[in-house]
């Protein structure tokens, strides 16, 4: 199952997220997902416009790395929310993402914003395996 | 962790606290703030007291919190020779800073027309997730705004000549190379320019009221004449461009550490040495988002100008908004120091920390030469904002450093269980102060409760000679983005 929370006692001025899934893609997704819900009520996006994304990485971490970063970059970049994440992650020599996200133009009079995140850091960074469970502690820069 | 008391306001980690600490730990803050202080920031400035090449001491001003990488609030000078640089001391937002402005209206004719003013500026100064700027600029024009930052504004009309002698390096710091700047940070901030941000990112008319004002004399210097004057406070930074500078290199680095032979206890201090290609390259680029960082706050600067003047049906000129100074507080900077009675050149990282160069300083204009360089630093939207002066003390003891804001004390999330945006807007509409935001919940998480006491911040450098009270500024109207 896909689920996140906010850790209030860590990194006082930015947002400190635990995300977990039963599986890899569903850990990216919860990643996502909490990131999304930092800057916005995401109940109230419409999943109008899809981007398709490959991203690749040596490191399962890297790669989870690479994926907030790059849909941080596409907030920016082309004004987008997102709501819905279909991934798929395959490990040959490298960690291979392909997803196919969903959401649409920010519109700031329609949705419920709140607060940008600026970057995905490395502080406190780590993606592990635990009972079955994928796990990930993540703090985004606000 | 052991902290000895050094003098009052000032405290030493040993470099016997943490294996790998090259120097000691130095917190400026008084008991209170000492107290108070999150247990992260300790954990942190030994972290950055362990990375090659730091002289002296790891620094953290009183403001100093939680942050990744160095704490928020933390200062280190590396030799340029043999030390390195880092994106985690410097932040994601590149040249985040405060620009000051004066006005020559008073109080009495700003208060009738506050709520107009606040709208204009609130759509003039786009805000919050998704605002797009209303200059519109091709790639190559933004590459000339990251050579010549506020230099290419005040040519394109988006500013007075004169504005850039106010500016921290005249608003455009040399050496930096647009194609060291990937073409994801330019898509990313090529429609930003002239917006606000988000976070705590505002844009303030404030009060100056005259048992707030410290030292007349400098205060006359910096512009502020005369009680019950308004003056306009921006805080914001070089937005997406500079975020997707820092998180580019941050990458670069993380893999270089392994090439250079180099370990940090946080991956965010990932790091290079400051003469390596990987470590020049980051330089160059981050001087780019430091340099549209200026611009950003010049553009946003002639649309206060536009819209003051659109209110209030008379020329900025008339109505005297100039800048009285524009300093960053998230960079890293070449700079010279006498260390152990030497001359030395280092590169000194200011991490939510804001230059305060003394009297005489070559860097400052001519008319404050004498006085030392305006030192802004934004409080909480609810309990004002201070301007100091720098001083002689501070380049011996800080590497020209001071605070830069009151500091967080509480988390985004708790402030949001104790505040709520709705009644934070109702609450200080009674205390006379008009708030326009562009979300209700980042609003709560700004609320005075989840910031330190700015006035024992400012206060605790004040008493150590760092910088000097000038002026407090009351906040009246406030944009959120």
């Amino acid at each position: 199952m896909e689920e996140y929370i906010f850790l209030d006692d860590i990194a006082t001025a930015d947002v400190a997220i635990e995300s977990r899934g039963d599986t890899l893609e569903e850990l990216f997704s919860a990643s996502a997902m909490a990131t999304f819900e930092v800057m916005a009520d995401t109940s109230g996006i419409q999943l109008k416009i899809k981007k398709v994304l490959h991203l690749e990485n040596s490191e399962i971490d890297g790669l989870l790395f690479d994926w907030l970063a790059e849909i941080i970059y596409l907030k920016d970049a082309e004004y987008m929310l997102f709501g819905k994440y279909d991934i798929k992650i395959t490990k040959n020599s490298n960690y291979q993402l392909d997803a196919e996200i969903l959401g649409e133009e920010i519109n700031q009079s329609k949705h419920d914003l709140r607060c940008d995140v600026k970057a995905i850091t490395f502080h406190l960074f780590e993606v592990y395996e635990k009972d079955g469970k994928w796990i990930s502690r993540f703090i985004l820069d606000i | 962790m052991k902290v000895n008391k050094i003098s009052d306001c000032l405290w030493e980690i040993p470099k016997t606290e943490k294996e790998g600490m090259l120097v000691p730990a130095r917190i400026y803050a008084s008991d209170t703030l000492l107290e108070h202080m999150d247990k992260g920031v300790f954990e942190q400035i030994t972290n950055v007291a362990c990375l090659p090449g730091i002289q002296k001491y790891a620094l953290c001003m009183p403001d100093g919190h939680w942050g990744y990488g160095f704490p928020i609030g933390g200062v280190a000078a590396f030799d340029t020779k043999d030390g390195i640089i880092s994106p985690g001391g410097i932040g994601f937002d590149i040249n985040c800073g405060m620009r000051l402005m004066t006005t020559n209206l008073k109080v009495d004719e700003v208060k009738p027309r506050l709520r107009e003013l606040v709208n204009e500026l609130f759509r003039a100064v786009p805000a919050g997730v998704g605002a797009k700027g209303s200059l519109k600029v091709s790639v190559s024009q933004l590459k000339e705004i990251m050579e010549r930052g506020a230099d290419w504004c005040i040519e394109n009309g988006y500013g007075w000549p004169h504005d850039r002698e106010k500016i921290e390096e005249r608003g455009h710091i040399p050496g930096a190379d647009p194609s060291k700047v990937s073409e994801k940070a330019i898509s990313r901030g090529i429609n930003q320019l002239g917006t606000l941000g988000s976070g705590n990112h505002y844009l303030e008319i404030q009060l100056v009221t005259i048992e707030n004002i410290f030292d007349e004399k400098v205060a006359n210097i910096f512009g502020i004449r005369e009680q019950n004057q308004i003056v306009i406070m921006v805080h914001c930074g070089s937005r997406g461009f500079g975020h997707q500078v820092a998180t580019d290199y941050l990458r670069v680095f993380d893999k270089a550490m392994k090439k250079y032979g180099m370990t940090v206890r946080d991956r965010e201090l990932a790091c290079a040495p400051f003469k390596s290609p990987e470590g020049s390259d980051y330089y160059k680029a981050m001087l780019c988002a430091a340099n549209s960082a200026f611009a950003n706050r010049q553009i946003i600067t002639h649309r206060i100008r536009e819209s003051f003047s659109k209110v209030f049906d008379t020329d900025a000129e008339k109505l005297g908004i100039e800048i009285v100074y524009d300093v960053a507080h998230n960079i890293a900077r070449v700079e010279k120091y006498k260390i152990n009675g030497k001359e030395k050149e280092v590169l000194v990282h200011r991490k939510g920390s804001t230059r305060s160069f003394g009297p005489g300083s070559k860097e400052l204009p001519e008319i404050y030469k004498d006085v030392g360089q305006p030192v802004i630093v934004g409080g909480s939207m609810q309990t004002g904002s201070y301007l100091l002066a720098g001083t002689e003390k501070a380049m011996e003891e800080t590497f020209g450093s001071t605070m830069h804001g009151a500091g967080r004390t509480m988390s985004r999330s708790a402030a949001r269980k104790k505040a709520r945006g709705d009644q934070l807007l109702k609450a200080m509409d009674k205390d006379g102060i008009l708030v326009k935001t562009a979300s209700m919940s980042g609003l709560a998480e700004e609320a005075g409760i989840a910031y330190k006491d700015i006035s024992e911040v400012v206060e605790t450098m004040d008493k150590l000679g760092i910088t000097k009270k000038v002026v407090k500024l009351k906040p009246i109207g406030n944009i959120k983005g």
